[in-house]
């Protein structure tokens, strides 16, 4: 097991695992408080419209994901400002939908068999030093925004309605959580694949918020908790030559359910 | 000069008139009670005052401003307090909401903020809580934290919006009592289907359905006979009295 982390890749892997564990820990956060899970679902689903894109016009995977995210992460912005009780409705259009261009983008590009099962349920042994790079700036970004402006996201995600009576600029706030989590899904597509995310973005998440009494420690136990579910499942997957995506979600619900047998109390 | 003074106001959603031709006039430390069916334009009336929905018709002005420059001096209890109880966020926390300031730290929350915060849970009674979950806390208790919040940025009149609909009977006392002791030096307005309780509290109540009919019952036995022996109102004869129709004390 040690020998392997001499390998640049296993490296990579874990380095890539603790980053997008402690980004999807704390936008998951934000996604769960503000019930946004279906929203996020749409997001990462149609997000391989973006892969279909880069593949199509030769711009970077990272590049075209990340644009067609936002769009997506907009459009879902307007739709649910504008038309909210019809929402559900729309999300699931934007889901399948953006993956139809997606497959039909890659059928359009010449001479291409690009590997569809690794955006979809990740490939983080191929993890480039870019990517990392990418990851780390997101990061970054999540940590600085969720710190400066943590009381304006805490006041919109609890009680949206007092927050806009106070003057807060609830639209704006809510339409960065969805930006934020379009990226977020982009970076965790690299470890967990489109598909898998929204497991990594609630099942951390979950078990934090009931032992968290702030957003604050709920953020940053989400991520640690993803982390060691990342680990561990990077464990797994090398030692009994699983796929690692999957493995992960699979160490990650295990753990819930027992977590979830034993009795809490509230505090 | 009044606290609140709503002239002429009329209001259409999806051209339906919802409120028509409402004048209003609140005096500083009056405990009104705004009663009405579902649907008759309370809340409505309450955005329009809050300044949540622009205004259509009329004028509300609040100490004699118009509202949208005085609204910190208005602290607002909405509805529904059981939203979001598994969040975790600590009573404390939400008080802070409450607190408006232009200066604030770059991180956390600055020593004024959690002094004044203290102050607010003081008044409703609730500093040992401070530090408790929201969601550990009973409907009750919770309310009295959004009162808190209310209270954080010192209001002149406090709005209440149902505020006891989901507490029981006990609770509902103790919410009137502390509102009572407010109103000693604040203006108070509850919207309220509570009726015979808001009734033993209120001083004037407004009757709101579409239109508005004033009454001043700071003298109820005068006003109302009571049902039966005890000090009970019957709520069926009293949204009768004090709706437009039978009403021979209005005016």
């Amino acid at each position: 097991m040690i020998e392997a982390l001499a390998f640049e890749f296993i490296q990579h892997a874990l380095i890539a695992g603790i980053l997008v564990s402690f980004a999807t820990g704390i936008i998951g956060s934000l996604i769960v408080v503000n019930r946004m899970v279906f929203l996020a679902g749409g997001i990462a689903h149609s997000t391989y419209g973006g892969i279909g894109l880069a593949v199509y016009f030769g711009l970077p995977i990272f590049l075209g994901a990340s644009l067609f995210a936002i769009g997506a992460a907009l459009l879902i912005a307007i739709l649910t400002l504008k038309k909210r009780d019809r929402m559900d409705t729309f999300i699931g259009l934007i889901w399948a939908v953006g993956m139809a261009i997606g497959v039909i983008l890659v059928d359009l590009t010449p001479g291409y068999h690009v590997d569809l099962m690794s955006y979809l349920f990740g490939s983080i042994l191929a993890v480039s030093t870019k990517d990392l790079y990418f990851m780390a700036a997101l990061l970054l970004l999540i940590i600085s925004v969720v710190t400066l402006y943590y009381r304006d996201i805490l006041a919109v995600s609890y009680d949206s309605e007092y927050a806009r009576l106070r003057g807060v600029n609830v639209r704006f706030f809510y339409t960065f959580i969805l930006i934020l989590s379009a990226l977020t899904v982009v970076i965790a597509m690299k470890v967990v694949g489109l598909i898998l995310v929204i497991a990594m973005l609630t099942i951390p998440v979950y078990i934090a918020e009931r032992l968290s009494s702030s957003l604050f420690a709920m953020m940053f136990l989400s991520g640690t908790i993803a982390t060691l579910f990342t680990l561990t499942g990077l464990w797994f997957s090398y030692a009994y030559d699983l796929s690692s995506g999957a493995t992960i979600i699979m160490v990650s619900a295990l753990s819930l359910g027992l977590f979830l047998l034993f009795p809490y109390k509230k505090t | 000069m009044p606290a609140i003074e709503i002239k002429n106001l009329s209001y259409t959603y999806e051209k339906e008139a919802v409120l028509e031709n409402i004048n209003l006039t609140v005096e500083e430390k009056d405990f009104l009670a705004i009663i009405g069916p579902n649907g008759g334009g309370k809340s409505t009336l309450l955005q329009l005052v809050l300044g949540i929905n622009p205004l259509q018709q009329g004028s509300i002005l609040i100490f004699g401003k118009p509202s949208k420059e005085s609204l910190y001096k208005l602290g607002y209890v909405p509805q529904n307090t059981n939203v979001n109880i598994d969040f975790p966020i600590k009573a404390i926390e939400v008080v802070m909401m409450g607190h408006i300031s232009k200066k604030r730290p770059l991180f956390g929350y600055g020593k004024d903020e959690i002094l004044c915060a203290m102050g607010a849970l003081k008044q409703v009674g609730m500093t040992d809580f401070a530090d408790h979950k929201i969601g550990s806390l009973s409907g009750g208790q919770r309310q009295r934290v959004m009162i808190a919040r209310a209270l954080c940025n010192h209001p002149q009149i406090l709005i209440l919006d149902e505020p006891t609909s989901s507490i029981d009977i006990t609770g509902q006392r103790d919410i009137y009592e502390l509102l009572k002791t407010l109103n000693a030096h604040m203006t108070i307005i509850v919207v309220s289907h509570d009726i015979s309780v808001i009734l033993e509290y209120a001083n004037k109540a407004a009757h709101i359905n579409k239109t508005l009919s004033f009454h001043d019952i700071s003298d109820k036995h005068s006003t109302f006979h009571t049902h039966g022996n005890d000090a009970h109102f019957c709520e069926i004869e009293l949204l009768q009295m004090l709706g437009t129709e039978h009403c021979d004390t209005c005016k």
